[in-house]
């Protein structure tokens, strides 16, 4: 019964992004619009954090399984990757590369600044 | 045999479930970045396809239940976020400093890449929205002219490789706080990286949530402003 409550209040949630999405077409997908909402609720405790944390907590930690069929598509873009992979595959390597370290280097420092302030 | 696996409708997923916990336990065995059990299951799925001369389309008839719950799952990154709002509120400042100088850069890394590549407008469009989450990406290539195929398949392979090099690029330029950390693997590499960044600790799974949506939100008004560049 638990797991049953919780998952119908997380499709719920759900499905009202969708409904967001359709009433303000931001070029935002529902999945953030749901995002939101639920991060509203459970801070106006409109939704209580055990009435969703066991099947919320159970779907994070099964999330990097529901990139496989996407990823695996890969194989459908093949034809027309191939073309421009040399230029995709290195600036894919170098600016995800980039990206992590400088973000994570400006982050990490103001932190560290913040606290020496205090 | 060929057959019955085209017209099963949990083979798919089955396959899907099952090559990604040989890769766990290959991770288990030999700790190597490269034994990722997402890439692991992503390359053991390719081949089983090849052996069994099952096409994409059969295989994704089951397996697209498993990306059916990406959306639920996304809404529920909102409760790690929701566990650590006190944190966010704390270190507000650096936290956004990082995302908006994380978007820049990746939009400027896109850009000197097409430049010393050569790229036409509409593959430099292509790239742009290449670090945010899928579903505001194809948006963002859609409305700047981009080819959103390559745009979906170059956003999965950030993704994937961001998932796999994460710990190993935190080490090498010594980002040890699990704020940075968590916004570094979500800014570079949407939900995927998220998934890794879940793994490594609570503060740097919420953190990297965060990412996803804000760092998407900052992408959609810098690329449009990029565009122009090329």
């Amino acid at each position: 019964m638990k797991f049953m409550k919780e998952f119908a209040i997380i499709l719920s949630i759900t499905f009202l992004g969708e409904v967001v999405k359709y009433l303000i077409p931001l070029p935002i997908p529902a999945s953030i619009y749901g995002l939101v909402l639920m991060l509203g609720a459970l801070k106006t405790k409109v939704i209580k954090l055990e009435s969703v944390k066991n099947t919320g907590k159970f779907l994070i930690e099964i999330m990097p399984m529901m990139f496989i069929p996407a990823a695996v598509g890969l194989l459908e873009a093949w034809g027309i990757l191939k073309p421009i992979l040399i230029p995709v595959i290195i600036s894919t390597i170098v600016s995800t590369i980039v990206v992590m370290a400088v973000t994570g280097g400006v982050t990490q420092f103001m932190i560290r600044q913040e606290k020496g302030k205090k | 045999m060929k057959d019955m696996l085209c017209d099963s409708v949990f083979f798919g997923v089955v396959v899907s479930i099952l090559t990604y916990q040989f890769g766990m336990y290959i991770k288990k065995k030999w700790k190597l970045a490269i034994f990722n059990p997402l890439l692991v299951s992503i390359i053991a799925v390719m081949i089983l396809l090849f052996v069994f001369d099952v096409d994409y389309e059969s295989y994704n008839d089951g397996a697209k239940y498993l990306s059916y719950l990406l959306t639920p799952a996304t809404v529920c990154l909102a409760i790690p976020l929701y566990e650590q709002l006190e944190l966010l509120k704390n270190n507000i400042k650096a936290i956004m400093a990082g995302l908006f100088s994380g978007v820049l850069i990746s939009l400027s890394c896109i850009f000197v890449c097409s430049l010393l590549f050569h790229l036409s407008h509409e593959e430099y469009v292509t790239l742009l929205p290449k670090s945010i989450t899928t579903a505001i990406g194809m948006g963002v290539s859609e409305e700047l002219g981009g080819i959103v195929t390559i745009t979906v398949a170059v956003i999965i392979i950030t993704g994937v490789l961001g998932n796999i090099i994460a710990e190993n690029v935190c080490k090498l330029f010594h980002i040890e706080d699990p704020i940075a950390k968590g916004i570094a693997i979500g800014s570079a590499s949407h939900a995927i990286g998220t998934a890794k960044a879940m793994e490594m600790g609570e503060i740097e799974g919420a953190m990297s949530s965060l990412s996803i949506a804000v760092a998407g939100l900052l992408t959609v008004v810098g690329a449009s402003v990029f565009a122009n560049f090329i």
